[in-house]
């Protein structure tokens, strides 16, 4: 038997070790925006919101304390912070488009061997949404997916053909799941880490493409 | 001598027919939502809309729920999905139509009767196409939606040896949006994130309406401050200090 799942929190916080002094950092609704929560402190990153905030916090758990003219791009209270900066939609997709933002953590109903990625129709739904997800999935240096590995059906998400429309292609550069890290490479996904209790072959039997293990290999440090 | 106040949302509203396309501001929350601007072309009935904006709204009730969590919640929360569900909207041009997750928005449960067409589009080439059509710039060359389904049908030209997608500039017939301080200039400040679409959808119509907390004399607005300058705005109007309710007349 494998491991228990990781919880959303885990993979938001193994993706905050993906940032680096400096960043600016965009992040998506749902796991994403749990990030926020969990950057070190002494980490001197700058988030930015596609409705126009460049620099904000955390999420404000307390709706008494809550600014409802202070959000993020999940619609959540978000924190003042020293150096925030308030722009309007325009400038802050001239932003994203321009290429300002280092990396974008997006969730994703599916993710494609070559990095294509699936976030607009929900399988089982008529139409979807894009937000700002496929400005982000074009531009942003380094896009990084926030995902559970299997859907509701315990199908896998990590497939080799989305089967529903793609948000933008070979966009996908490293994907967190609640089981694994894969990196998408030019020769296909290399899985590089396991949650606790899963092995190789319990994580491939969920991935519809072959991985390739990494020379490194090894268990996930959420440390 | 210049003076774009109104007096109240249904003057504000009054050459607003069936058949207009309007450019709603917002995002996502109540803060920056033009409710009774809304609530003025509810009471209005006019048809056949077409709704211009990032998200149509989730539905009052599940936006209730869900944002009690997150913040206290007024009473006096119209998103447009309130026109889409007196069947006032015929099409909208959205980036959020559809719920995240598998609960159904009041666009999407209008999209199944098919009352309603959609086109979908990104919030950047959305936004920007807002800002060329104040700038008065025909269209532009995005890298974004090439060779995705938002490109089906449009000019798609190399520059430099990268692709980019042509989008047309999206004029309306009416802006409705919100901010906070007004002069009777139409000069506007806003609050926090309440400038997202707001400030981007001002000018971008024939006609635009403000719905602002405040309107202070001119002078007092700080030039620098000023995000929206009021040569973009036609009307101004002040919120009821109190929660009005959406069909009483003002």
């Amino acid at each position: 038997m494998p491991g228990p799942r990781l919880d959303h929190y885990a993979i938001a916080l193994r993706i905050t070790r993906e940032f680096k002094e400096g960043m600016l950092v965009n992040l998506g609704a749902g796991i994403p925006t749990l990030c926020s929560n969990l950057i070190p402190s002494d980490l001197d990153i700058l988030l930015h919101s596609e409705n126009g905030m460049v620099g904000y916090g955390p999420v404000i758990q307390d709706p008494e304390r809550a600014d409802p003219t202070l959000i993020n791009a999940g619609g959540q209270p978000a924190e003042y912070r020293p150096g925030l900066a308030i722009i309007d939609h325009a400038e802050s997709f001239a932003m994203v488009r321009g290429g300002f933002i280092d990396i974008s953590v997006l969730g994703a109903y599916q993710v494609s061997a070559r990095g294509d990625l699936a976030n607009t129709v929900m399988p089982g739904k008529q139409i979807g949404s894009l937000g700002g997800a496929q400005d982000l999935a074009f531009r942003a240096k380094r896009l990084i997916v926030a995902m559970s590995h299997t859907d509701k059906g315990d199908r896998p998400k990590l497939v080799k053909e989305c089967s529903t429309p793609i948000t933008a292609p070979a966009c996908v550069k490293l994907i967190v799941t609640d089981i694994a890290v894969i990196e998408i490479a030019p020769d296909g996904p290399i899985l590089r880490e396991h949650a606790p209790g899963w092995t190789v072959r319990e994580i491939q039997d969920l991935t519809e493409p072959q991985l390739i293990v990494a020379d490194d290999f090894r268990e996930i440090d959420l440390a | 001598m210049i003076d774009k106040r109104v007096s109240s949302f249904d003057e504000a509203v009054r050459d607003l027919g069936d058949g207009a396309t309007l450019l709603i501001g917002g995002f996502a929350g109540f803060a920056e939502c033009p409710s009774y601007l809304v609530a003025a072309v509810a009471r209005k009935e006019v048809k056949g809309l077409t709704i211009v904006g990032n998200s149509a709204g989730l539905g009052q009730e599940h936006m209730k729920k869900r944002m009690a969590r997150l913040f206290k919640c007024p009473d006096d929360y119209y998103p447009p999905s309130f026109l889409i569900e007196r069947g006032q909207v015929r099409k909208g041009i959205l980036a959020f139509p559809a719920a995240m997750g598998s609960s159904r928005s009041p666009f999407e449960e209008a999209y199944a009767k098919g009352q309603i067409e959609l086109e979908l589009i990104g919030q950047g080439s959305l936004a920007e196409r807002i800002r060329t059509a104040r700038a008065g710039i025909a269209g532009f060359y995005t890298p974004v939606g090439v060779g995705t389904f938002v490109a089906a049908g449009k000019e798609v030209r190399e520059f430099d040896g990268r692709k980019y997608v042509l989008e047309r500039a999206l004029k309306g017939d009416f802006s409705l949006i919100r901010a906070h301080r007004a002069d009777r200039y139409g000069n506007l400040v806003y609050r926090g994130t309440t400038r997202t679409f707001n400030a981007t959808m001002a000018g971008a119509s024939a006609i635009t309406i403000a719905e602002v907390d405040e309107i202070v004399e001119a002078g007092e607005l700080v030039p620098e401050h000023i995000v929206t300058p009021g040569v973009y705005v036609q009307r101004v109007v002040v919120r009821p200090s109190e929660p009005r309710a959406w069909n009483l007349p003002g």
